[in-house]
């Protein structure tokens, strides 16, 4: 256990030599996590916009995006500019304070769950005992943003919109959150750090997914029902609802739904990588593998090494589910409301209440292998 | 005054100012819809001010229970209700609105003598630890000292659940219970009548 590489002790340090007091130096340093995660956030949302649309196109036999910079990269800035300089319509039977305020909160608590998501040791912008129960309470939040938005648009399409997206997100808050309960369970802790501390060791062996083969299939679905992927995108079946709540939205409002839902994928995706796959963990033990080759763990230019591969793992391991959501996409049909509801409440709470009880007896029987 | 002390005071403020005008705006508004998302409001910043008292986990509870579940079952039900009621005087209406202002009254006596009596100079003055985990704490206390209320609840919370199972499966309830309810006194509360509730049921 070392302690890596130390960002914010060294930028105090360093101001303070400046001649900077220690409060002030502090507080410079506040802002600069929240500027990362927004902007890393968003450009995560640019990629995923921009494989969604190269890897839709390739299940459609189709080339996708081309023109726009090379192989297309620069289309999600083109959709992105578009929104933002379209009108921004009100319709005007609506509720103007409550058509505005809807997309904001569906998108502020995915920016804000960030904050727990690990890249590395130390690179977190807060490690919280309460860790992964807050990304389940942010989530919690965002169907009173849906429902808001599909009252307040004054469009029965949008009503019954926000009306299926916040039954659906309840549904499927409660195997999501007993899922990542059975992982706390094993780690001993809800600190994202210590889920990940706690696969370490072995390399690919020592991952959550072999412990939780149950567990992590029930985390997937419901993590699509949650983010309203498609094979569970009833708040916005085209077919029956025009656009759910999202109907009477246009330029920026529309674009904050668009965004959020984006960011909501690239998290659970994060989220998944996190609980189930080793976080930033590297599939041969990179410890291990040092200390082999007689190099020491305090080394600066192994500590470097190992911080820019966790981060490299990590966003690997949340893009390859991003790619697994796009070809679930264009591979599975849409089931019904009724489908959906069964299929959470009658199927999915009873398996996960099993997984959750057979993982507390494994516990119990073997310590070693599920975390005593 | 260092920079964490101010920040905690201009916070405190802030969240108080909030709760107490979404609190009213609840009470007041005549708009049912604004008044259930302002109590969203007002559980949040409750949420905010168990932050400040450094209780992360409650805070995170309180928003999960109050914000993610409560409010939005409140909404819900406002939003799929679309009733149309007659308003018409009940005889003696003034019994019922005494009886919950007598209830109010009661609550507020009660909470207000608890504040006044908890001598909270101890709390300043004691050398309190700092609680590393404070889920780990609050699980020592649940199977210790609070064992009781623990399991209390829990038991409350089975109940509900066996009443919702029961409710939502209505070829358990024998349908000769059905009857016309009528408001005539000021103690009864409107009801759906039965086959009207067994016959929405039964769709799903």
């Amino acid at each position: 256990m070392n302690s890596g590489i130390d960002l914010q002790g060294s930028f105090i340090q360093s101001l303070k030599e400046l001649g900077l007091p220690a409060d002030l130096a502090k507080a410079l340093w506040i802002p600069l996590p929240l500027f990362l995660m927004i902007i890393g956030a968003t450009v995560g949302v640019l990629v995923s916009v921009w494989l969604e649309r190269k890897i839709s196109a390739a299940a459609q036999q189709r080339i996708g995006p081309e023109y726009a910079g090379p192989l297309g990269v620069l289309q999600p800035v083109a959709d992105g500019l578009k929104l933002v300089f379209k009108e921004d319509v009100i319709p005007a039977k609506a509720d103007k304070w409550l058509f505005t305020l809807g997309p904001v909160i569906v998108v502020i608590p995915v920016f804000v769950s960030y904050l727990i998501v690990p890249f590395g040791q130390n690179l977190v912008i807060t490690d919280l005992n309460v860790g992964i129960f807050l990304w389940i309470t942010l989530s919690s939040v965002t169907p009173i943003g849906l429902l808001m938005a599909g009252y307040a648009s004054n469009n029965k399409y949008s009503l019954l919109g926000g009306l299926r997206a916040a039954a659906q997100s309840i549904s499927y808050e409660i195997p999501l959150a007993l899922s990542v309960l059975a992982i706390a369970m094993m780690s001993n802790s809800l600190s994202t750090i210590d889920i990940v501390e706690q696969q370490s060791g072995l390399g690919i062996l020592g991952w959550n997914i072999w412990r939780q083969p149950l567990g992590f299939l029930i985390f997937w679905i419901a993590a699509l029902a949650e983010c309203e992927r498609l094979p569970f995108d009833l708040p916005e079946a085209e077919e029956e609802l025009v656009a759910g709540y999202q109907t009477e939205y246009a330029g920026m409002k529309f674009g904050l739904f668009y965004v959020g839902s984006y960011v909501n994928l690239v998290l659970s995706a994060l989220v998944f990588a996190i609980l189930y796959l080793g976080g930033w963990e590297f599939p041969i033990p990179l410890e291990g593998l040092a200390s082999w080759l007689g190099v020491s763990e305090t080394t600066s230019w192994l500590q470097v090494i190992t911080a820019s591969l966790g981060i490299t793992m990590t966003l690997l391991k949340a893009y390859f589910l991003v790619f697994i959501a796009i070809l679930l996409r264009w591979t599975l049909p849409r089931v019904r409301i009724d489908q959906l509801l069964n299929l959470g409440w009658k199927f999915l709470l009873p398996v996960s209440l099993v997984n959750l009880l057979v993982t507390a007896a494994l516990k119990l029987t073997f310590p070693v292998a599920f975390g005593g | 005054m260092n920079l964490a002390a101010g920040v905690q005071i201009v916070s405190f403020v802030i969240l108080a100012g909030m709760m107490l005008g979404a609190a009213l705006g609840v009470v007041l508004l005549s708009n049912i819809v604004y008044s259930a998302f302002l109590l969203g409001l007002v559980f949040i910043s409750i949420s905010g001010l168990y932050i400040l008292l450094n209780a992360d986990f409650v805070a995170a509870a309180q928003v999960l229970i109050y914000v993610g579940a409560v409010n939005v079952l409140i909404l819900f039900a406002i939003m799929l209700v679309n009733k149309q009621e007659e308003f018409y005087t009940i005889p003696k209406r003034w019994i019922r609105q005494g009886a919950t202002g007598l209830v109010c009254v009661g609550i507020f006596a009660l909470l207000g003598t608890m504040i006044l009596i908890t001598p909270w100079s101890k709390a300043t003055t004691l050398p309190f630890s700092v609680v590393e985990n404070t889920i780990i704490e609050i699980g020592k206390h649940f199977f210790s000292d609070f064992l009781l209320p623990f399991e209390l609840a829990s038991v409350l919370l089975l109940m509900a659940m066996v009443g919702a199972i029961i409710i939502a499966r209505r070829d358990f309830i024998p349908e000769s219970m059905a009857r016309q309810e009528t408001i005539s006194t000021p103690l009864t509360l409107p009801e759906r009548p039965r086959e009207l509730a067994s016959s929405t049921a039964s769709e799903d």
